[in-house]
C-alpha cells in the first residue's frame, strides 16, 4: 500500500525557512503570499491488506521518529 | 591507593566528526577515552558517556533524530536511568533532546545559517556533579559550530524546565548580560545547555573539548570534562 506522511510545524512554532521563501515572493510580485510554511512530504510503500492497520502502523512510526511531536504535526494519508 | 583513570565511552555514529578531540580532552583530563560504535549494544564496561558532536547519519530527518535511535542510545538511556553521567555536545545535544533524556527540541538557527564563532556563556547551575567546578554566573568563552541550536519548547514544557531550574547555560555578552543581541541562535531564553532533573544528564551547544588544552586557548572548557571524568 502507498502511504503518504505529511509533516509540518507545529502553528506555534516559528518557520524562519518559509519567512525566507515569503519574503522572496514578495520582493518577486507575489504580494498576496501572506504566509509560508515548509514541511516533509514522505511517501511509503508498506506492506499489508488492512488499510486501518497500516495507518495505525505508519501513525506509530510518526511519533516514534518520523515526526518529532514537540515541534511538528503529522498527517497520514492511506492511498 | 589506587590509581584510577575512569573509563569514558566516547560514542562514535557515522557522520560524528569531534569525537577524536573528544577523546583527547578526555584523555588531557585524566580518563581514559573508549571509542564506543553505535551499532554496539553495551557500553563495554564504561562509567562516563560523552556524545561528541558532528553530523550523525548526516543530520537527514531532523539532527540527531535517526542516532536518537541507534542501538547504542538503548545502552546509553540504561546508563542514564541508572544516575551515569552523560555529557553531550553539540550534535551530542541533539541526540539527547530526540532520545528524549532532555527537554525541548531543536529548531534550525533564525538566521538559517551554519553560526561558527565563539560565544560568552553564563553559567545557571553549579550544584549538580557534571557542573560543579563551575560557580554560577561565571562567564565562559567558547565555541559554537551548528546550524541547529535554536532550542525551543512549548509554553508547558518551559514551565517545567524553569521550576526544576534546567537551564545549565545562557549565551551572553562577555560581562554576563543575558539579551537578544548576544543570542547567535534565537534560542528560546538564550539557551545554550540544559541539565536532567536528576544532574546527571548535560547538554550543550557549545564545544568544550575545543578548549581544554592550553595551546589552543584558554581552557574555558576543561571544568566541564574534568567533571564528567572526575564523577565517571
Amino acid at each position: 500500500m502507498k502511504v503518504e506522511v505529511r509533516i509540518s510545524l507545529k502553528r506555534d512554532v516559528l518557520d524562519p525557512q518559509g519567512e525566507a521563501i515569503r519574503r522572496v515572493l514578495t520582493r518577486l510580485g507575489y504580494t498576496e503570499v501572506s504566509a509560508v510554511r515548509v514541511g516533509k512530504l514522505m511517501l511509503l510503500d508498506v506492506e499489508g491488506e488492512e488499510r486501518e492497520h497500516v495507518r495505525a502502523r505508519v501513525e506509530e512510526a510518526c511519533r516514534e521518529l518520523l515526526a518529532n511531536p514537540i515541534i511538528e504535526d503529522f498527517e497520514v494519508r492511506v492511498l | 591507593m589506587t590509581w584510577r583513570r575512569p573509563k569514558i565511552g566516547v560514542v562514535r555514529f557515522p557522520g560524528s566528526n569531534r569525537d577524536a578531540d573528544a577523546m583527547r580532552a578526555v584523555e588531557l583530563c585524566g580518563g581514559e577515552a573508549v571509542p564506543v560504535w553505535h551499532e554496539s549494544e553495551d557500553l563495554l564496561g564504561v562509567t562516563g558517556v560523552l556524545i561528541p558532536g558532528g553530523f550523525s547519519y548526516g543530520d537527514y530527518l531532523r539532527a540527531g533524530a535517526m542516532a536518537a535511535h541507534s542501538p547504542v542510545m538503548k545502552a546509553v538511556r540504561k546508563h542514564a536511568e541508572a544516575g551515569g553521567p552523560v555529557l553531550g555536545i553539540c550534535n551530542g545535544l541533539q541526540i539527547l533532546l530526540e532520545a528524549g533524556l532532555l527537554p525541548g527540541a531543536m529548531l534550525p538557527n533564525r538566521s538559517l545559517r551554519f553560526i561558527h564563532k565563539e560565544v560568552f556563556l553564563r553559567v545557571e547551575r553549579d550544584d549538580t556533579p557534571l557542573l560543579g567546578k563551575l560557580r554560577c554566573g561565571q562567564v565562559l568563552r567558547l565555541p559554537i559550530a551548528h546550524k541547529e541550536g535554536n532550542w525551543f519548547a512549548p509554553p508547558e514544557v518551559f514551565q517545567e524546565v524553569e521550576r526544576q531550574r534546567l537551564i545549565a547555560l545562557r549565551y551572553c555578552s562577555a560581562e554576563g548580560e543575558v539579551a537578544e543581541a548576544y543570542n547567535p541562535n534565537g534560542a528560546l531564553a538564550a539557551v545554550a545547555g540544559l541539565t536532567n532533573r536528576e544532574g546527571n544528564v548535560l547538554g550543550m551547544m557549545p564545544h568544550p573539548e575545543c578548549r581544554v588544552d592550553p595551546f589552543l586557548g584558554e581552557p574555558f572548557g576543561k571544568p566541564f570534562i574534568a567533571a564528567l571524568v572526575e564523577v565517571s
